[in-house]
């Protein structure tokens, strides 16, 4: 039997990059999610699977990182929360302009600014809009658990390799923070050089006489060019929206009412569901998984049965806005959410759902 | 004797390294980029690691260095540079990893990664160009603008009150514990072309001895920014640049 032990969410993440054959992780420490760099450090990994850790200079100087490892073939990985990852912004433009693969963790906290250590749902925009600058989509999973902090790891290289192109899990304070059991899986080794040469054929390796140089570059001054590069990133999002959409539902099949909420707001939502229910309230949940692949399809499938959606996010309404798009006029899109650090209550939702819903 | 009996394999003295390509390059006449571009594409077919080294070109007017060198690249984002290239040496200690930045990419908006990178003693090759003025972008000042010079942004001339003074980084990074090997060498002669050579070369050699980062910087021109002929440029070069910057090596473990 498998192995299970009880981890925090952000110790999960650290486990995982081990055990999954990351290659190297960097970043820099910034409340709730410091415990996946000292998770790391005090595993030693060098030592074992020959995982590089490092402590970089600042959340700019680790996304670069990224994309330095990234660029010649290797797994790499960092992780931060919210003001951290708007510094990253920038390199993870870089990153998907330039089609590298990598894995970003972002255990958010309450903003704007300096904000607030306490965990939030407010940078669903900054996630799954692109918070850099140009036109970029980056897949986005939102795990609701501790189990599915260790599995998205794994999931989330594989996503990213399979479509040359950075992932994020977008976790929040509680997932990173909160304790669970964990299933542990085995270790498996980190690629060969002749694994990378032959996944990644594109990467800065090394040019030998057999190939041309291998560039890692974002940049093309040619539009016509660079609008071809823009054609194919848009290609290549359209085929992750097509093929890559991962979601849950509870107790949705018969429901009038949906409840659409992602992370830990997804849980708390179940149980003021279940007292819903309890008073004849017909109410269900999608929970998305991505973010990005949004999944627009299984919802669209329920709207001909519902008379209301509402979404529950820890923010002033970002979610929402999918939602409504998606409604397209069709049903009321309701909304309900607390913001900067506040976690709402299964209380609370449920007083929601009876005031917007009934 | 006609030409073809001269242009024999056993009469040639000199010729372009084949880790140079035949790209045409985008430099202005008369700038220091090609010169070193050059060096460093010799030095690496003359070590014979051409299908061991990655290159990071920065933002600036070496953006396409990418284009002159055979090797593989990594293009950085501006500044981040020593970033990319410490993850990449770190995830193939195998690899001679060197970055190739201008003043404003390694010395203003770069200036944390470099500090950083040094200062952890990363094995790798840092070239710096250093011409005094932002090239790419048209001519504006760089932190390593003399006082008094005249530029975009200083259009009557570099004023320390406003804009305060050159900014000397290599001085500076030579007090790191991280560095092992900081020299400044130019390119405007014959003679100084040989030491920038050698110095290029040892860098590139420290990079596989553990011994920490070894930095070259580079005083060059910019006739253009510096709206002045190139061989006005060289000698201008040589009577005020030498003075704040001035040339040799500053540590050597």
């Amino acid at each position: 039997m498998a192995e299970k032990i009880l981890l925090k969410g952000n110790e999960a993440i650290a486990h995982a990059a081990i055990h999954c054959g990351c290659d190297g992780y960097f970043g820099y420490p910034i409340t709730p999610q410091s415990e996946v760099m000292e998770t790391l450090m005090a595993q030693k990994p060098w030592e074992t699977t020959g995982m590089v850790v490092l402590q970089a200079e600042s959340e700019i100087a680790s996304i670069n990182m990224l994309y330095g490892g990234a660029g010649t073939g290797k797994r790499v990985m960092t992780s931060s929360s919210s003001p951290g990852i708007s510094l990253m912004s920038e390199g993870i433009s870089y990153l998907a302009g330039a089609e590298l693969p990598c894995l970003v963790v972002d255990v958010q906290r309450g903003g704007p600014g300096l904000g607030t250590i306490q965990p939030s749902q407010s940078d669903y925009f900054q996630a799954t809009k692109g918070g850099g600058h140009g036109d970029y989509k980056i897949i986005i999973l939102a795990p609701a658990y501790g189990q599915e902090m260790y599995d998205f790891v794994e999931l989330g290289f594989e996503l990213a390799f399979k479509y040359r192109m950075p992932a994020m899990i977008l976790a929040d304070g509680v997932i990173g923070q909160m304790m669970e059991k964990v299933e542990i899986k085995e270790q498996k080794p980190r690629w060969t050089k002749e694994e990378i040469l032959k996944i990644s054929p594109w990467a800065a390796t090394g040019k030998t006489a057999d190939r041309k140089r291998n560039i890692i570059t974002s940049l093309d001054l040619d539009p016509i060019s660079q609008e071809q590069h823009n054609i194919h990133l848009q290609e290549k999002y359209r085929q992750v929206e097509e093929n890559e959409v991962r979601y849950t539902e509870y107790r949705s099949e018969d429901a009038e009412h949906l409840i659409v909420a992602f992370g830990c707001m997804a849980r708390i939502a179940e149980t003021a569901i279940d007292r819903a229910r309890e008073q004849g309230i017909k109410v269900g949940l999608i929970r998305p998984i991505t973010l990005f692949p949004f999944p627009k399809k299984p919802i669209e499938k329920l709207l001909p049965q519902l008379k209301s959606m509402m979404s529950i996010e820890l923010n002033a309404g970002q979610m929402v806005e999918d939602l409504k798009v998606i409604a397209n006029g069709k049903v009321p899109v309701h909304f309900f959410g607390r913001m900067g650090g506040v976690v709402a209550s299964p209380d609370e939702i449920y007083e929601a759902i009876i005031n917007k819903l009934k | 004797m006609d030409i073809k009996d001269i242009i024999k394999e056993e009469n040639k003295v000199y010729g372009k390294t084949p880790v140079l390509t035949d790209n045409v390059m985008h430099y202005c006449p008369g700038c220091s980029h090609g010169v070193v571009h050059k060096l460093i594409a010799e030095v690496i077919e003359e070590m014979g690691i051409q299908d061991k080294t990655i290159g990071v070109s920065p933002v600036g007017c070496a953006v396409l260095a990418y284009n002159y060198l055979d090797i593989d690249w990594e293009e950085a984002a501006h500044g981040r540079a020593p970033a990319l290239a410490t993850a990449i040496k770190r995830l193939n200690p195998d690899k001679y990893v060197f970055t190739y930045q201008g003043d404003g990419d390694l010395a203003s908006i770069g200036c944390g990664e470099i500090m950083h990178a040094c200062n952890r003693g990363e094995n790798i090759v840092v070239i710096f160009i250093n011409n005094a003025i932002y090239g790419m972008t048209g001519g504006q000042m760089a932190p390593t603008t003399l006082l008094g010079m005249v530029t975009a942004t200083t259009p009557y001339g570099r004023n320390a009150e406003l804009n305060g003074y050159p900014l000397r980084l290599t001085e500076l990074l030579a007090q790191l514990d991280g560095t092992c090997y900081v020299t400044r060498q130019s390119v405007q002669n014959p003679a100084s072309v040989r030491k920038a050579k050698k110095a290029i070369q040892k860098a590139f050699e420290n990079s596989m001895k553990k011994k920490g980062t070894s930095f070259v910087e580079i005083v060059g021109t910019c006739n253009s920014g510096w709206k002045m002929n190139p061989v006005k440029a060289n000698q201008w070069m040589e009577e005020n640049m030498f003075a704040k910057y001035p040339l040799g090596d500053i540590k050597d473990i």
